[in-house]
């Protein structure tokens, strides 16, 4: 490992996000053990939200003040490294975990074990934090489970709920699978490179003999991190449990699965390629270049026409987040070695920065109807402007933002996207993408249509006697600002994160 | 900051109008939308811009800085006007407070909400006209569709839905091609633009710097024109060219009266506007050479359009089929490429905005008070709502290209600046231009037929309703109209036909245009 200048001393307090994550969860359950007859969830939520909040203020204060500049903070003998990339996905997850937090307050009154979901969430999301800074394949697969075992419980968290209990089985099945395929994919790769540090690979595999001795070992070693990895995206073709797993889960920890999850996955994907398998040096064996092209026209496609084809509001959110998935994979199908790949990746980390707020938002007003018990399908959402004006105006900023109309952030980041595309030379993936994103418009707008222009049906009474969620309703809009304020403002983030692509891209031999 | 404020005025009015009941929405509405069109109108008077927005010229009001940088390309904000674009801007203020105005009496449910969005519409037609970046102007473009599809959709006709579904649909496909052929022109130039600010490509582009695409495989010539016709295509949709132009009608009929106003006063002159800023603009060597098509193109816009008005019994449709006409005129004078055909064709956007408008806003009134717009189901209108009929006959008149009115003197550069021309070779503009002529004969027949039959005779009319005057706040938009069409056609060197041509004059060859002729007279 290199030795590296730590702008941060000591070294391990570039961790602080995970630490201060790590310390609230615990916190909570002392919290809960004290008195656990007692039900105090107000306590509870504020002190999860506080905890996830203080640790994305952190994150956000560490990529501003250039604390993961350059190659980063090492820590643990390089096991994890601190650089921009992690800090950018860590202000990701724990801003989302934040929104999740604050919203859940009202959608759990009723439940019991408040204290156990909180502390998942929380648990969940150092894991992700991990994961965003994991440098070896070992620290990969702890945190990719500790984000994992949490999901599955909160995904069956309403345990009367038999839509619940099921999509958390069926996660769990194929989690299971595909952590085991990821497994052996990762002892193929240790037993070529004879390295599970992330640079270390990359460098027995420089030389060249290796890839030609063993290439084919490797090769299917790394297909099978690609599953993996497709697992954790709901990138296909380990998609299939994303719209079972996200309609029966309560609906903020489907938001919290498929934007800070979803963007968890990405960030490994995106450090174990360019890191230990940059494609200067394995192309022509290993051309996952390629393989990323192929997922991304078929991830973004299906999603897009599985989504038009919906009648449930939230699992055509399902199939968009599978088509989003598709579009960010464009942040590693162009990694053509043409063009600027600082501009493809750092595309990639955008779009999932303002897809973790548009996104979520859209969870979470969904949420919000079932709180109301509007119903699931478009039909119930005639009329909704009606009764909820200025809730229906979020909604809206946060479909149209999502098709790429410019009323909010994901305009931009898709702009970036493409041009990143075109710009490596790939502009057929530029094109598809682009057509997909006009297609999205259909569905996306089939919401606003039921909520602005259609007639309420008589299911509308739940506003009036349960009244806004105050958590539930302030989280939407939190996130309805957030997203709009990221047009114009997205100048800040795509400027670190540009440079955090750099950083990773460069790190390869 | 005038540009700034201007847009911010028109924001901070849509957002205050929003959380104001609906008693006091409309007052407060019409109240706010007067700050915007005073604004403006300072704008006017003190506007000091010469020469072309995208040529060199000297912008009035001009901000720029730089918003995000993305690889090779800064994004800015840049906004700034000329002779072009300020007229524009001046019509969309005046024409969205006169809609407000006159969606006193027809709006009547979800008021706060439709005078907000009315505002933010302002806010984004504002800024259609005023940036000079393409980021920025595509922000706007798109900014504009999302109000227009709400307006339609909430409180237009019995098929509003699909009417507003079906503008969103095709409007968005257009822009997605324009948006690709804008951006395979950025590719070509390559490393010539640090950009995507307007005037630095649109020079770059006309100083030949456009280069070939994938390796090779589409040259310079060929980028160009598929560019052209993508663009073309794209901007084409809004205006509406035929055969781009099915939404209309659908969508003029199932809009609200008021939004009728704007959409065929303001939105349709964003395409008009974009065609002659992007396509005659950035690839003058394209246009001429499609010429052709295109002059065919705009003659079949004009007189198609005016027969398809031939065919209808709705008042509102007859106005709308009849701008399909009159925008066929605008593609005529800006293909023809001289410094009439050119000013001609944007002072006939401001002309059509205001006869248009004023045309709608009668049909909106009398609909207000019969609750039909079918030419059979009344006769006699004139006896009991003398003033409405009397500002209806004055449009048809403006229509038909009455002189001093604002219609006669647009259509007059535009026919002389055809004629003049010399894109095709031989005598094949003034053949064009005397086809299209033929457009206004059969509108302006058409509409004195439908008139004496509607609103002159004895008085009919079987429905439940009484007819009377119409109130007073529903009648000064068309008297305002009125005035300014016939201030614009009486002085049109004075008020905006000078500036026009100042800013056009650099797209000609011959530089700028020498002394305008028209009633105004003078130097320029």
């Amino acid at each position: 490992m290199m030795p590296l200048q730590a702008p941060i001393s000591p070294d391990w307090l570039a961790l602080t996000p995970a630490i201060v994550l790590g310390v609230f969860a615990m916190v909570l359950f002392l919290l809960d053990s004290i008195d656990p007859d007692e039900s105090n969830d107000g306590l509870l939520a504020g002190v999860a939200t506080v905890g996830t909040a203080s640790a994305m203020v952190v994150a956000g204060v560490f990529l501003l003040s250039g604390v993961g500049a350059g190659e980063g903070v090492s820590v643990f003998n390089g096991q994890l490294v601190v650089d921009g990339m992690a800090l950018f996905f860590t202000f990701i997850f724990t801003s989302v975990a934040a929104l999740i937090c604050l919203a859940s307050i009202e959608y759990l009154a009723g439940t019991d074990d408040i204290a156990g979901y909180y502390s998942l969430v929380v648990l969940a999301t150092t894991g992700m934090t991990v994961m965003a800074a994991a440098n070896s394949l070992a620290t990969v697969f702890v945190s990719l489970e500790l984000l994992s075992l949490p999901s599955y419980g909160l995904v069956a968290y309403l345990k009367n709920d038999r839509g619940s209990v099921e999509a958390g089985m069926k996660y769990f099945l194929i989690g299971a699978l595909s952590s085991a395929v990821f497994a052996y994919g990762i002892s193929l790769v240790y037993g070529v490179t004879g390295s599970l540090l992330l640079p270390d690979i990359a460098s027995a595999l420089a030389g060249g003999e290796t890839l030609a001795n063993l290439g084919g070992l490797l090769g299917v070693g790394v297909l099978m991190l690609v599953g993996g990895f497709a697992f954790k995206t709901a990138s296909v073709p380990f998609h299939f449990w994303a719209p079972e797993a996200y309609e029966g889960a309560p609906a903020p920890v489907s938001a919290f699965l498929s934007s800070a999850s979803k963007a968890a996955g990405f960030v490994i994907a995106f450090r174990v390629f360019t890191v230990a398998f940059p494609i200067e040096t394995v192309a022509g064996t290993i051309d996952w270049v390629l393989a990323f092209q192929i997922l991304a026209v078929v991830t973004m496609t299906l999603g897009n026409f599985a989504a038009a084809t919906q009648e449930n509001v939230k699992r055509m959110l399902a199939y968009s987040s599978v088509g989003h998935a598709g579009y960010v994979l464009i942040g590693l199908a162009a990694l053509t070695g043409q063009g600027s790949g600082e501009i493809v990746l750092g595309a990639g980390m955008i779009h999932l920065l303002v897809y973790g707020f548009m996104n979520t938002g859209a969870f979470l007003f969904v949420a919000m109807a079932e709180y109301w018990e509007v119903g699931r399908t478009f039909e119930d959402y005639n009329g909704l402007a009606t009764k909820a004006p200025v809730a229906c105006v979020a909604m809206t900023v946060f479909m149209f933002s999502l098709a790429g109309l410019p009323i909010g952030g994901g305009f931009l980041s898709k702009y970036y996207l493409f041009a990143g595309a075109v710009g490596a030379g790939v502009w057929w993936l530029a094109g598809v993408a682009a057509i997909n994103s006009a297609l999205s418009l259909f569905y996306y707008s089939r919401v606003v249509k039921a909520m602005w222009l259609e007639e309420p049906n008589g299911n509308l009474g739940g506003i009036d006697t349960r009244g806004y969620p105050t958590g539930l309703y302030s989280a939407v809009m939190i996130a309805a600002v957030a997203t709009v304020l990221l047009l114009p403002a997205l100048g800040v983030f795509s400027d670190v994160a540009f440079e955090a692509a750099n950083a990773v891209l460069r790190l390869g031999p | 900051m005038m540009i700034e404020a201007l847009i911010g005025l028109c924001l901070l009015g849509a957002g205050v109008v929003m959380f104001t009941p609906d008693r006091y929405a409309a007052k407060v509405a019409f109240g706010w939308s007067l700050l915007p069109l005073a604004l403006s109108g300072l704008m006017l008077l003190n506007f000091d811009g010469t020469g072309n927005a995208l040529l060199g010229g000297t912008l009035a009001f001009e901000e720029q800085f730089t918003w995000i940088t993305l690889g090779p390309y800064d994004l800015s904000w840049h906004v700034g006007l000329d002779g072009i674009s300020m007229p524009l801007v001046a019509l969309s203020t005046l024409l969205t407070s006169l809609a407000i105005l006159s969606a006193w009496t027809p709006i009547t449910k979800r008021q706060n909400q439709f005078y907000g969005l009315v505002l933010l519409l302002e806010a984004s037609l504002v800024g259609v006209f005023a940036a000079l970046d393409f980021f920025l102007y595509f922000v706007f473009w798109e900014a504009v569709l999302i109000p227009m599809y709400f307006l339609v959709g909430i409180w237009g006709g019995a098929r509003r839905k699909y009417a507003a579904i079906k503008f969103f649909v095709y409007t968005n496909i257009a822009s997605l091609v324009l948006f690709i052929g804008f951006f395979g022109l950025v590719f070509g130039l390559g490393d010539s633009i640090s950009s995507l600010d307007l005037p630095e490509i649109a020079q770059a582009l006309r100083a030949g710097e456009l280069g070939s695409l994938a390796g090779g495989l589409i040259g310079p010539e060929l980028l160009a024109l598929s560019a052209f016709v993508a663009m073309f295509i794209g901007f084409g949709v809004k205006v509406p060219i035929v055969p781009f132009h099915t939404w209309l009608p659908d969508a003029h009929v199932e809009a609200p009266t008021p939004i009728s106003v704007l959409l065929a006063g303001v939105l349709l002159k964003m395409g008009t506007y974009a065609l002659l800023r992007f396509n005659f603009t950035m690839l003058p060597e394209v246009a001429r050479s499609l010429a052709v098509p295109i002059a065919a193109l705009a003659v079949i816009s004009v007189i198609y359009g005016a027969l398809l008005a031939l065919g209808q019994s709705d008042l509102k449709r007859v106005v709308a089929y009849s701008s399909v006409s009159s925008m066929g005129y605008v593609i005529l004078g800006l293909v023809a490429y001289t410094s009439y055909g050119l000013g001609g064709a944007t002072f006939q956007m401001v002309s059509h905005g205001l006869i248009s408008g004023l045309m709608f806003a009668c049909v909106g009134v009398i609909y207000n008070v019969t609750h039909t717009r079918e030419i059979g189901d009344m006769a006699g209108i004139a006896e009991r709502m003398p003033l409405t009929v009397g500002a209806f006959v004055a449009g048809a008149f403006a229509y038909a290209g009455l002189p001093l009115m604002a219609g006669f003197a647009a259509e007059f550069f535009i026919f002389v600046g055809a004629f003049q021309s010399t894109v095709i070779a031989g005598n094949g503009m003034a053949v064009m231009t005397a086809l299209a002529m033929f457009g206004i004969v059969i509108v302006a027949g058409y509409l004195l037929w439908a008139m004496q039959r509607s609103l002159f005779g004895p008085f009919e009319f079987d429905g439940d309703y009484d007819v009377t005057r119409a109130a007073r706040h529903d009648v000064v938009p068309l008297v305002v109209l009125i005035i300014v069409i016939i201030a614009l056609g009486t002085f049109p060197d004075d008020t905006f036909f000078r500036m026009i041509t100042d800013a056009v004059g650099p797209l000609v060859d011959g530089g700028p245009a020498e002394a305008a002729i028209g009633s105004g007279g003078g130097s320029s």
